[in-house]
């Protein structure tokens, strides 16, 4: 399956899970800042992705869990960079780039998009 | 006491369906609330239904060990109304079920088969989402006591089971 199929198909999973229009989804959109996804449609869209593309993702695969909980990952509300290790090792599907110049908890959701997802997809597919 | 909706278990599959039955009386106060000249079942009973019908499936798949929540109604299309008098029947499948929780496909049907000779005997379509509370992806906590599954549920259970022509 192309980028652009996996792309398509992920564009269904979303607008079936958060009822959001076509064009709101575009490959930078954050799921939870721009398509307003809340914690439970997480569950969701994993759910729709597995039927979709017949594939298994394990708990904490997608996005790793519990990070801002624990105090080997974060300090003050700020990610450390053990934290941050761990999260590119668990999310390589995710541009790191602009979080790591201010690795604040609270945008830590901004790693969650819609290109990571189909990424992610193309990794399991692989 | 605890609030029940539907009436006993026709048919359970562990993991996989369930099918429900609920006699529709027009002795229920709730079916005179929305039109008083017209009583209906209100299409959120319905949901209701059919989420205590699924639930109890997805439930059941951990020995009622995890708190079971509906989180989300991803669709519900309705499609004729449920009169005093009529026998519905929720008839729940396991789309998908995992450690965090499960999806649920599910279909609202008239039991009369002229109804259904005549394409009319489809109620609703209804797709829910169930969470296993604590395994909620944010860490949240919840009180250690299952506040879903209580005695009291575990009691009414007991009774399905016995009045059930199936293995509940």
């Amino acid at each position: 399956m192309t980028h652009d199929e996996i792309y398509a198909k992920v564009k269904v999973v979303l607008v079936d899970a958060l009822g959001v229009d076509d064009e709101e989804i575009t490959p930078g959109a954050v799921i939870r800042d721009d398509l307003g996804a809340e914690s439970i449609d997480f569950l969701d869209i994993m759910f729709r992705l597995e039927k979709a593309f017949g594939i298994k993702i394990p708990k904490g695969e997608l996005m790793p869990e519990n990070v801002a909980n624990d105090p080997n990952y974060v300090e003050n509300g700020v990610v450390k960079p053990a934290g941050i290790a761990m999260l590119k090792e668990k999310m390589p599907h995710s541009n790191f780039t602009e979080f790591e110049k201010d690795p604040k908890v609270e945008s830590m959701s901004k790693l969650f998009t819609v290109e990571a997802i189909v990424k992610y997809v193309e990794g399991k597919l692989k | 006491m605890r609030w029940i909706w539907i009436d006993k278990f026709i048919e359970f599959t562990p993991r996989t369906s369930a099918v429900t039955l609920k006699n529709c009386s027009l002795a229920e106060e709730h079916l005179h609330d929305l039109y008083p000249d017209f009583p209906i079942v209100p299409h959120s009973l319905i949901v209701e239904g059919m989420a205590q019908t699924a639930g109890i499936l997805v439930g059941e798949a951990r020995q009622f060990k995890e708190k079971v929540i509906l989180a989300k109604i991803g669709k519900a299309v309705f499609h004729r109304l449920v009169r005093p008098g009529d026998t519905i029947l929720f008839k729940a499948t396991v789309d998908q079920l995992n450690e965090q929780g499960a999806s649920i496909s599910g279909r609202v049907e008239l039991l009369d088969d002229k109804a259904h000779a005549a394409g009319m005997g489809l109620v609703a379509e209804i797709e829910l989402m169930f969470s296993h509370i604590d395994q909620n992806i944010s860490g949240i906590k919840f009180p250690e006591h299952n506040f879903v599954f209580t005695e009291q549920f575990t009691d009414l259970l007991a009774n399905y089971r016995l009045s059930a022509p199936v293995t509940l």
